[in-house]
């Protein structure tokens, strides 16, 4: 099982935190200082898998029962579905948008579990979303001007 | 009007602020607002310089967002926006608590986008058992039922992520119905949101195993896949029961490997990767000592071995679970000797990744294939070089699995070198674990036993696992079968820990310090030509160190008071007394004083402190009978006669709150209780009792006359062990005296190994050093070699293996309860020393009684010393005689002859219990199970029943011996159990059996940790002509250890408001259980409930987990359906006992 997904910069800036079991606070954001350096956090059957891609460390969180290699290579997954998604991903658009991001990581990984790995499909999930909240958002800033125009 | 007016202005800030949030994302520098205040908190974060900065900024950003979200004018767009910024504080590690409930407030009142990022910082910010998550279970509920597709996903989302435990069965049939659904994605999620439940409330989900079939056959590939998750953990919980998957698990293999899949799952043109990689796990757990099941897969793991050759990351992750798999189930040759290939090439890899994997699958194999292992033994020695530490650590764990007797020197070697360069606490902990281990079962001499447990406990100090230095001092106590070679061992420790505390100001954790003392207090008598004023010197010198904590101060003082026992009068003693009777610490105050006393009455401390004796069995009045006397007292006095915990419970469910007016009843007469009671008396002085041997304190006697320093041979200097021809210390630059070119050459013995020898010739001495190196460390290995690994068990040179009269299972119970003895053979009340309790809180109960008890009694000892001396020492064997009755009445039920006519056939005994086996007169009366046959041989038979008495359930075992001749020595044995504990002890020893006669005897079980149903298993051996062995297991379920608890109405009520943990369920009933009454009767008869009330439709009941832990039903019936509600103080005994109900309604 993955038991957290954490993204930060070289500086040691966390840019995303997501935990898939309960952590006490304190030690959480002390993971968070110290990854880089140390190869295993928490306790016996934890591991730490990471990759790094420009200015950015991707690290799981897994115990003994993923497999190291499938795990590096998810994360090869993630990154290139978020680079489809935000068309060319940048720092920037994991700073800004952080919510969105959580929605690509949930349609891949589901409490812990690797729900899908089929890049495709993710990407048309997401859209498919983001097509139906935009209609919705739409549809409610035309009652907003509607209000206005009445007033 | 006015209302939307307001509503609407204050929303435009925002609206215009804010740049149009369905744009999303995509398009270049532009898509980051210059205005949004998120992006204003973040350019100011990464603008600060020092972690105080940040730290106000937050608290400001707080207060803001806290004024903004609490406003009723909030609406729910800027909501959204504040929830990110909150979400970004929570993850810098702010708290932002006020913000919890407006999360869920979003969740449940906003638009699709507004929702969704309700429900992710829902998911964010609270866990699993926060208090606020049940005011979201409705919204879900609501969302679950919505025609929007997004919005169903969004809740089987969070249901995935966190849940409450108890609110399962109100989106259960929802989430079913999902199973169904016409869309993939949602029936995807729905599988894994049942997965979840499975994990965290597996009986709940019992009923819809069929539908996991179905989404396994679903035409989805996403759907199957998720379904393989449920799989997995079921697998290994029970492979037996999905063996009929096997050809289903294949041939999905089969088509995937076969490239029939759409090519969308292609990853790097290797068709669905991780999908293979879970079906060879699912197929390795289900082929695993099943040639049939293996036979099926033999096919596709070899297809899969083939295809998988494109160089890239992940078929190398294929490859492995394949090696994994192949190694798992039933051995195949040619599969192995692809595999073993493959593991070659990993091994051999100059990528760190692979090589990684390679030494993980060698040490998975090493067991079957030592051969392997040989065959790289060269890369194995450069990899324990190797810069990258994963790879030592690895390579570490692949060399503790080949340990045997021929080479542990080097290996242990290896891991301490490894041991002292690493910093971090986990590995220190797991490696003094392992290295530990090794010692105590390989090590060639004392003297490399005692040095390497000595670099273990200076180098692991206070982090390693308390049992090391337990076990350690546990050893030394039993010793072995050679009584020469224990005194030897024992010496040997105790002069190298003196010589390591001659020099002043070395720092030592506080474990091994505590070691040295216990060591030094028990065997320092054996250093014939030592003084021990010394000894106390220098343990003196100890106490007045800052460093050493004040539980490793009451060790050292144990410790003195041990000495000085065997040693007429001392100087350092008197000096020490009189230094820490006016000490601030109380605790050494107290030592102090009862040092003194002691001292003054030599007699008895010789008594109380007997020779050699840790390891005698301590009697314990069990019965508490010296308390006889106090007890009356009180009684006589007025004070209410004790009553177990769950009478006292349900007394007090019994009675009102109102004030008792009666008056108390009749007073005992103090003259009756004197004369009641004469006879007794307290066990004073028993504490530590051996019996005491008139020779031992001879030899203490004889040894504080003689004991000298000088001749003492310095063992140890500042850098550790000296070699022997040194006299002197002199130079502290000596160090390392065991140069490792001698171990490595002692070894190198192994004729097969020596063709590798051959080849030096040519080599560099680089190179001549791995040589060596290989051959010392794989000595021993392979199948041309005198040993074999698999024979690592019985190596000739176990000079330390632990007595086998001790069974693995008793040994951590041993073992905490000798770590309180240590510390406290000579200590006051535990509730006055601080220190002492951790001692208490960490042991058995067992241990805890024996030492409180002990302690206590050695606190009257050392207060009645005005008594002369002749009335405590009579008084003493007359208790200890005393004790052995009173233990001997009390566990004599535990052993009782059952009277039995001869049998003259003893083949009519088949299957039946015979006429004449009946439970004793005691236990006739409660009811119990029939008795029936358990195991059997030609000689021997064995019956068994369960007897459920009011306060505890009773095994009762039968030995009947079916031959004509005396049986000797039947033992019977218990293996421990996870969920059970078996009283007084989890074996029973029959001495003799008669020809034709019977034998009996009776555990108690208790239930540890609740559980469904759970299998007790042991075995029965006995000896005639030769040995023989006979194995048996048998089931207990819950409702073994289930009690009617009786109570009113009322009290139940009450009772019901205060349990926290509950859990619903609706079961279907059949026509044939009709009323409420009758399938409430057949509960109450199958799980002995206790009806409270029925009234109409609805009825409560109440039970009691043994010994006293209740828990409360209520049931409705509305249309042919039984509605369960179950309510405890205990969390996980509703869901059990849900199950068993369950269980109950389907057989009636």
């Amino acid at each position: 099982m993955i038991k957290a997904i954490l993204i930060f910069n070289n500086h040691g800036k966390p840019r995303l935190s997501k935990f898939y079991q309960r952590y006490v606070r304190g030690r959480a954001s002390l993971y968070c200082c110290n990854c880089i350096h140390s190869g295993l956090i928490g306790g016996s059957d934890n591991k730490l898998i990471y990759r790094h891609y420009a200015t950015l460390y991707f690290v799981f969180c897994v115990d003994s029962s993923e497999s190291e290699l499938g795990i590096l290579d998810l994360i090869q997954v993630f990154v290139e579905t978020l680079d489809k998604c935000f068309e060319n991903v940048c720092e920037l658009d994991l700073i800004f948008h952080v919510d969105k991001v959580h929605n690509i990581l949930a349609e891949m990984v589901m409490g812990g579990m690797v729900l899908e790995t089929n890049m495709n499909e993710i990407v048309t999930q997401i859209d498919a979303q983001n097509k139906l909240e935009k209609s919705e958002v739409s549809h409610i800033c035309h009652w907003y001007q509607c209000a206005l125009i009445v007033l | 009007m006015s209302d939307v007016v307001e509503r609407t202005l204050s929303a435009l800030p925002g609206l215009l602020g804010q740049q149009d949030p369905g744009a999303g994302p995509g398009g270049g520098p532009g898509r980051v607002s210059a205005t949004s205040r998120l992006g204003g908190l973040i350019r100011s974060i990464t603008a600060l310089s020092s972690k105080h900065e940040e730290e106000k900024l937050i608290q400001q950003e707080q207060t803001n967002l806290k004024a903004t979200v609490s406003a009723p004018t909030t609406t729910l767009r800027l909501m959204k926006e504040c929830m990110v910024r909150l979400i970004y504080c929570e993850m810098l590690g702010y708290e932002s608590s006020f913000g919890y409930i407006h999360a869920i407030k979003l969740a449940q009142q906003g638009n699709l986008l507004e929702k969704r990022v309700g429900y992710l910082a829902v998911s964010l910010f609270l866990h699993e058992n926060h208090e606020l998550l049940l005011l979201l279970v409705n919204t879900v509920v609501k969302d679950l039922q919505s025609t929007n597709l997004v919005e169903v996903c969004m809740a089987l989302t969070v249901v995935s992520q966190i849940f409450p435990r108890e609110m399962i069965p109100a989106v259960l049939p929802l989430i079913e119905d999902k199973l169904q659904h016409s869309k993939e994605i949602i029936r995807r999620k729905a599988v894994q949101a049942l997965y979840k439940f499975y994990l965290i409330a597996p009986n709940q989900v019992q009923h819809i195993h069929d539908k996991f079939r179905k989404a396994l056959c679903d035409r989805d590939v996403g759907v199957m896949a998720a379904s393989l998750h449920i799989y997995l953990p079921m697998i290994k919980k029970n492979a037996c029961g999905y063996k009929d998957l096997t050809e289903s698990f294949v041939s999905i293999l089969k088509q995937i490997v076969g490239g029939k899949l759409p090519i969308d799952f292609n990853y790097h043109s290797v068709p669905a990767p991780w999908l293979q990689i879970q079906l060879l796990r699912i197929l390795g757990l289900l082929g695993k000592d099943d040639p049939r099941t293996s036979e099926l897969m033999y096919d596709v793991l070899d297809e899969s071995l083939r295809r998988a050759e494109i160089n890239h990351n992940i078929t190398y992750a294929i490859l492995f679970e394949c090696v994994q798999t192949i190694y798992t189930i039933c051995p195949k040759s040619d599969l192995l000797e692809k595999a073993a290939k493959c593991i070659g090439k990993f091994v051999l890899s100059p990528k760190i990744n692979l090589k990684y994997l390679g030494l993980k699958a060698l040490t998975y194999v090493i067991q079957q294939d030592p051969n392997l292992a040989l065959q790289h033994q060269m890369t194995i020695i450069e990899c324990l070089d190797h810069p990258d530490p994963i790879i030592k650590r690895e390579t570490l764990e692949l060399l503790y699995r080949i340990t045997n007797g021929q080479n542990v020197t080097v290996i242990v070697q290896k891991m301490l070198d490894y041991l002292r360069q690493s910093k971090e606490e986990y590995t220190i902990i797991n490696l003094t674990g392992k290295i530990a281990e090794l010692v105590e079962k390989y090590a060639p001499d004392n003297e490399w036993f005692i040095q390497t447990m000595n670099a273990v406990f200076s180098v692991g100090g206070d982090v390693m696992h308390p049992d090391i230095p337990n076990n350690f001092l546990r050893l030394l106590a039993e010793g072995f079968d050679d009584e020469k070679e224990d005194e030897e061992l024992r010496l040997y420790a105790v002069q190298s820990y003196l010589s390591l505390l001659e020099e002043e100001d070395t720092f030592y954790p506080q474990k091994f310090l505590q070691v040295m003392s216990w060591v030094l207090g028990e065997y320092s008598y054996l250093i014939n030509d030592g003084d021990p004023e010394v000894i106390i010197t220098r343990l003196h010198r100890l106490l007045k160190q800052t460093f050493v904590t004040s539980e490793t101060k009451a060790w050292i003082m144990t410790a003195i008071t041990k000495m000085s026992s065997r040693m007429s009068c001392s100087k350092t003693v008197d000096k020490l007394i009189q230094e820490f009777s006016t000490s601030l610490d109380t605790c050494m105050r107290q030592y102090a004083f009862e040092l003194k006393h002691l001292c003054e009455n030599k007699e008895l401390m010789k008594n109380l402190f007997p020779l050699d004796a840790s390891c005698d069995e301590i009697m314990v009045d069990a019965s508490l009978s010296f308390l006889d006397g106090f007890v009356a007292e009180g009684l006589s006095c007025g004070a209410a006669p004790y009553k177990p915990h769950h009478q006292r419970q349900e007394e007090k469910l019994s009675q009102e709150k109102a004030l008792n007016f009666e008056p108390y009843g009749l007073s005992f007469t103090s003259s009756m209780s004197s004369s009641g009671f004469t006879g007794r008396q307290s066990p004073a002085g028993l504490s530590l009792g051996s019996d005491m041997s008139g020779n031992s304190a001879e030899i203490g006697q004889k040894e504080t006359n003689c004991l000298k320093l000088d001749g003492v041979r310095k063992l140890w200097g500042k850098e550790g062990y000296l070699p022997k021809k040194e006299n002197k210390t002199g130079k502290e630059d000596k160090t390392q005296p065991v140069p490792q070119d001698s171990i490595l050459m002692a070894h190198v013995v192994d004729p097969p190994l020596m063709q590798s020898e051959q080849q030096v010739v040519s080599l560099s001495e680089e190179e001549k050093e791995k040589q060596q190196l290989a051959s010392t460390l794989f000595v021993g290995l392979g199948s041309n070699s005198t040993i074999s690994l698999m024979g690592r068990a019985d190596i000739i040179t176990q000079k330390l293996k632990k007595k086998s009269k001790i069974s693995e299972t008793q040994n951590s119970e041993e073992a905490s309860s000798f770590q309180n003895i240590a510390a406290l053979p000579f200590s006051p009340l535990p509730d006055i020393t601080p220190n002492n309790k951790e001692n208490f809180q960490g042991s058995e109960h067992l241990g805890l009684r024996k030492v409180s008890l002990s302690s206590s009694e050695v606190l009257e000892a050392s207060v009645s010393f005005d008594t002369s001396q002749s009335v405590t020492e009579a008084g003493l064997d007359e208790q200890l005689s005393n004790c052995r009755l009173s233990t001997s009445s009390l566990f004599a039920d535990s052993n009782i002859e059952v009277f039995q006519p001869p049998q003259n056939i003893p083949d009519i005994v088949a299957n039946k219990a015979p006429l004449s086996l009946c439970l004793p007169e005691e236990l006739a009366g409660h009811p119990h199970s029939e008795i029936v046959k358990l195991c059997s041989s030609d000689i021997l038979t064995v019956y068994w029943c369960k007897v459920w008495t009011d306060d505890c359930s009773l095994l009762v075992l039968f030995v009947a011996n079916n031959s004509t001749s005396p049986l000797k020595t039947v033992n019977l044995v218990f293996e421990s159990a996870e969920h059970f504990k078996i009283f007084e002890s989890l074996s029973c020893h029959f001495p003799v059996i008669e020809a034709q006669s019977m034998e009996s005897c009776q555990k108690c079980v208790q239930l540890e940790k609740v559980c469904t149903e759970g299998i007790l298993s042991g075995s029965i051996s006995y000896h005639l002509d030769t040995d023989t062995h006979l194995e048996f297991s048998l089931t207990f379920s819950l409702s073994d250890f289930i009690r009617p608890m009786k109570m009113t109405t009322e009290d139940f009520g009450r009772l019901w408001l205060s349990f926290s943990n509950d859990v619903k369920q609706n079961l279907k009933m059949s026509p044939s259980q009709g009323s409420l009454s009758i399938a409430l009767n057949a509960l109450k008869q199958k799980l002995k409930l206790h009806i409270v009330e029925i009234i109409g439709n609805e009825g409560i009941a109440a039970c009691r987990l043994l010994p006293s832990v209740p828990c409360l039903l209520h049931c409705r019936t509305h249309a042919r359906t039984l509605a369960l509600w179950f309510r405890s103080s205990c969390s996980a005994l509703p869901d059990s006992l849900l199950y068993q109900c369950q269980k109950v309604m389907e057989e009636s």
